[in-house]
């Protein structure tokens, strides 16, 4: 992929003199090479020469923004065909459908369900982060109108849909500061909508009838010097977009066909009218390289899971989630307040910190580095067995803070218990329930004990 | 513009494994591409889906996965019975959720007793599924192997702990085994490995790499699968030529997600549809990395993945 190390090397100034972080400039054309450093973080290289670079060192599915200031979203990027290769880089974007058809209410209710469908989950934030704006209804005052209600009422970024190219463009023209997707380019207007692109520096959509249709047209748009394109290949079926989008990223990927190397935008809004399906579709696309799925609303139990598969698929497969080895203090803790131990998996972390929080019993809450693994798994690969944990404990510091010896240990642990005890004297090791739901039942008890 | 097709050169193929007993046969496996490749490759077999029934009343399950059987949940033969009847289930999976030490733990004996009765009037293929405890699921699926003698039933988990005892009585009686690794291709390879060594024959075999479900690990499940295919499938890798198997329900349904109500989570909308969607949605991410047979719970999730497959095997324009 690209310029190998040496060759970014040679173009560098060769001057190590270290202001890049790196000590020489060989091993900086090696980071840039591999992706762990960016060429801005050199401040002696020419604009050209940074560009060039910049360009052969590119992902081969180009990153573009959508939107602007603190919700601008970033798509793409891309260049691995599966996750385990090394790994995802942008997760997809949910989007909400809007329609200058709609009434009012109906418009209201879906942004009221799209502003408060925000979700906290191992300390990171997922929500849907687009709304497309489609003009059918022929009349472009409504179109409009719909428009400026949308920016009014949401600092999202949107996609702007709508064949009367007049409306289009005095639309993108009255929000261009808010960098909106514009969708699409095709056969007639391709040139108009290149152009109006170009003079707002907005993205641009291209939809072909099929894949040859798209890249004759994403070629021209190319040539006419447009760099941040979204894919529509037309297809409005499951295993149609399913192929297609396989083709696209492979296109990118293997064969560094330029005019494929961006990312997509898909509808499953427009292939079914149940809304459970449309979920299934989406989560299909979600994992198959998919960029921007768009639905036809926004609801709770069907956008959580969509974006909790997603943010899995996306996770780092070289690096679990991790927090920090420490001990925690949940509540007004004081020196009779209760102990307990888990690991450092983000996900463990989360789920029993929760517990705890919503039991209101203050807690002193042990989180041992497991490397990142669960309880069982950390315990099946000898990182959560008595011996370390009892190392752990005494150094913690723990034993300063509190007046009593009572470790609660989770309840898939209850194994290790007698030996655990061993390894601490005049520590009484409680086995806790297995499942955290069941901690704040647990707790209470405890503390009224 | 023309536009040269960047296929793949697959040189292996997934060993296609005969399910069921004569009059209810049922052919997993078989693929010759990755999950739904179609333009490059065939899947004679679309994935199958299996319908649970469990050996007792199960507990602490939320409402939405009890209505459908709360007719039939005291009885594992009419539970299996308004699953094919009513639901049109192509498989049963019977869970020996029961035998579990740390339940029940209902005796061997007792626990083939149901299992026999079950399959005597079931006429699909019928999974039997231990409690996953090592040592008591070789006693129990030993005692179910030998008194459904030549039922070709689909017996797991059959782990590195207790290969040898489940399959060399799988052997005798004429089973299919399943073997199950904690998520790694390695142990994957490795117990098919074992087992083949044991003669356990390879038309007899599918692989159950474990599962982590939507927000509790699915992306393990879904990286371990894409290796496993990638190796069966373009590194020769015959060991790992088998049909994958995934027992997912269960976890999806005891995750706290699924069991708050809407009034304490009003955020995460209505409960039964979440329920369905958790599991049918973990569903449909395993058939993207290449599940054969899922075993679920939720006609109205299982409704939704069949039509899912359905779809994703059409390669119609429009
Ligand atoms: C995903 C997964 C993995 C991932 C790692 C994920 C991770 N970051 O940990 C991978 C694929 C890497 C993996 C590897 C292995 N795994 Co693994 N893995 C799982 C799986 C599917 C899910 C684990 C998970 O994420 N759970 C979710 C977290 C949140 O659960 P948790 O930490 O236990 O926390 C819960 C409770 O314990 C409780 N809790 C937590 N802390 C506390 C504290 C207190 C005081 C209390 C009261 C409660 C409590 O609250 C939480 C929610 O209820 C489980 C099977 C399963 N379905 O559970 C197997 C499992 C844990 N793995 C297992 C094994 C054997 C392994 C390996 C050793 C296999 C191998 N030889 O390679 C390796 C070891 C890792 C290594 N050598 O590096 C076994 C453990 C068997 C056993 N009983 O000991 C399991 C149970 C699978 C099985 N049935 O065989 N695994
Ligand atoms: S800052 Fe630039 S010139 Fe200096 S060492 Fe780094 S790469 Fe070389």
């Amino acid at each position: 992929m690209g310029l190998s190390g040496i060759e970014i090397f040679k173009k560098l100034p060769k001057t190590n003199c270290g202001k890049c972080g790196v000590p020489t400039c060989l091993a900086f054309a090696m980071k840039l090479a591999t992706g762990q450093a960016e060429i801005e973080a050199c401040p002696d290289i020419s604009e050209e020469v940074k560009e060039e670079i910049g360009e052969a060192s590119a992902p081969p599915v180009r990153t573009v923004i959508i939107g602007a200031g603190e919700r601008a979203v970033k798509i793409g990027g891309e260049a691995f065909m599966f996750r385990h290769e090394k790994r995802f880089e942008n997760p997809p974007v949910f989007t909400l459908f809007l329609s200058d058809k709609m009434d009012e209410e109906t418009v209201s209710d879906r942004l009221t369900r799209f502003n408060n469908a925000v979700y906290e989950r191992v300390g990171v934030v997922m929500r849907p982060e687009l709304i497309a704006i489609k003009g059918d209804s022929g009349e472009s005052s409504r179109f409009e109108a719909l428009a400026a209600k949308v920016c009014r009422e949401t600092d999202a970024g949107f996609v702007l849909m709508n064949e009367d190219t007049e409306a289009l463009s005095r639309t993108v023209r009255a929000c261009s500061g808010r960098k909106p997707l514009i969708y699409a380019a095709t056969g007639n207007n391709l040139e108009t909508l290149g152009n109006l692109a170009l003079e707002f520096s907005c993205p641009l959509a291209v939809k072909g009838n099929n894949l040859e249709e798209l890249a004759g047209f994403a070629e021209r748009l190319v040539g006419m010097g447009l760099k941040d394109l979204v894919l529509d290949s037309g297809a409005r079926t499951a295993g149609k977009v399913l192929e297609d989008q396989i083709i696209i990223r492979r296109s990118a990927l293997m064969k560094r066909f330029k005019p494929f190397g961006f990312p997509t935008i898909v509808f499953p809004c427009e292939m079914t009218d149940d809304p459970m399906k449309e979920a299934m579709i989406a989560c299909q696309m979600m994992t198959k390289y998919g960029s921007i799925i768009v639905l036809s609303g926004i609801e709770g139990h069907s956008i959580f899971p969509l974006l909790l598969a997603s943010m899995n698929i996306f996770t780092d497969p070289q690096r679990p989630m991790t927090v920090e080895e420490k001990i925690y203090e949940i509540g007004a803790v004081d020196e009779n307040s209760p102990v307990i131990i888990t690991g450092n998996f983000s996900l463990t972390y989360f789920i029993v910190s929760g517990e705890i929080d919503s039991s209101r019993v203050p807690v002193y809450l042990l989180i041992k580095d497991t490397e990142g693994l669960s309880v069982l798994t950390a315990w099946a690969a000898g990182k959560f067995g008595a011996d370390t944990i009892g190392v752990f404990i005494k150094k913690s510091g723990i034993e300063d803070r509190i007046k009593h010896r009572k470790l609660v240990i989770p309840g898939y642990l209850s194994s290790i218990s007698g030996e655990l005890e061993e390894e601490l004297p005049g520590w009484k090791v409680l086995v806790g329930p297995r499942e955290a739901s069941h901690l704040p039942a647990y707790l209470k008890q405890l503390s009224q004990q | 513009m023309t536009i040269e097709i960047p296929k793949l050169a697959y040189t292996g193929k997934i060993k296609e494994i005969l399910l069921g007993q004569e009059g209810n046969n049922i052919t997993v496996g078989g693929e010759s591409c990755y999950p739904f490749h179609l333009f490059e490759g065939t899947m004679p077999h679309p994935p199958k889906i299996a319908m649970e029934v469990y050996d007792s009343v199960p507990e602490d399950w939320p409402e939405a996965a009890i209505e459908p059987f709360a007719d039939v949940i005291h009885d594992p033969v009419a539970w299996a019975g308004k699953c094919i009847d009513v639901y049109g289930a192509e498989m049963i999976a019977l869970q020996m959720a029961s035998t579990d030490p740390n339940a029940e733990n209902i005796p061997a004996d007792k626990a083939a007793a149901i299992a026999k009765k079950v399959s005597d009037e079931t006429d699909v293929p019928l999974i039997v599924w231990g409690c996953g405890d090592v040592d008591k699921d070789a006693e129990v699926l030993r005692s179910v192997c030998e008194i459904c003698d030549g039922r070709n039933l689909i017996i797991g988990p059959v782990a590195e702990g207790n290969y040898r005892a489940i399959g060399a009585t799988a052997i005798a009686y004429n089973h299919t085994v399943v073997a199950s690794t904690p998520i790694d291709i390695n142990l994957a390879k490795q117990l098919n490995i074992l087992l083949g060594n044991l003669n356990v024959s390879d038309d007899k075999l599918i692989i159950d790499p474990s599962i982590g479900v939507i927000g509790y690990g699915l992306e393990y499940t879904y990286s371990v699968m894409e290796r496993i295919r990638m190796a069966a499938l373009t590194q020769e890798d015959e060991r790992l030529q088998f049909p994958i198997i995934l027992d997912l329900a269960k976890d999806v349904w005891k995750t706290k997600e699924v069991k708050l109500s809407e009034e304490e989570a009003p955020l995460l909308g209505n409960q039964k549809k979440r329920g369905i969607l958790f599991e049918a949605l973990t569903a449909q991410c395993l058939l993207m990395a290449g599940a054969d047979v899922l075993i679920m719970r939720h006609p109205e999730a299982i409704a939704l993945v069949k039509e899912s497959i359905e779809e994703l095997m059409n390669r119609r324009e429009g």
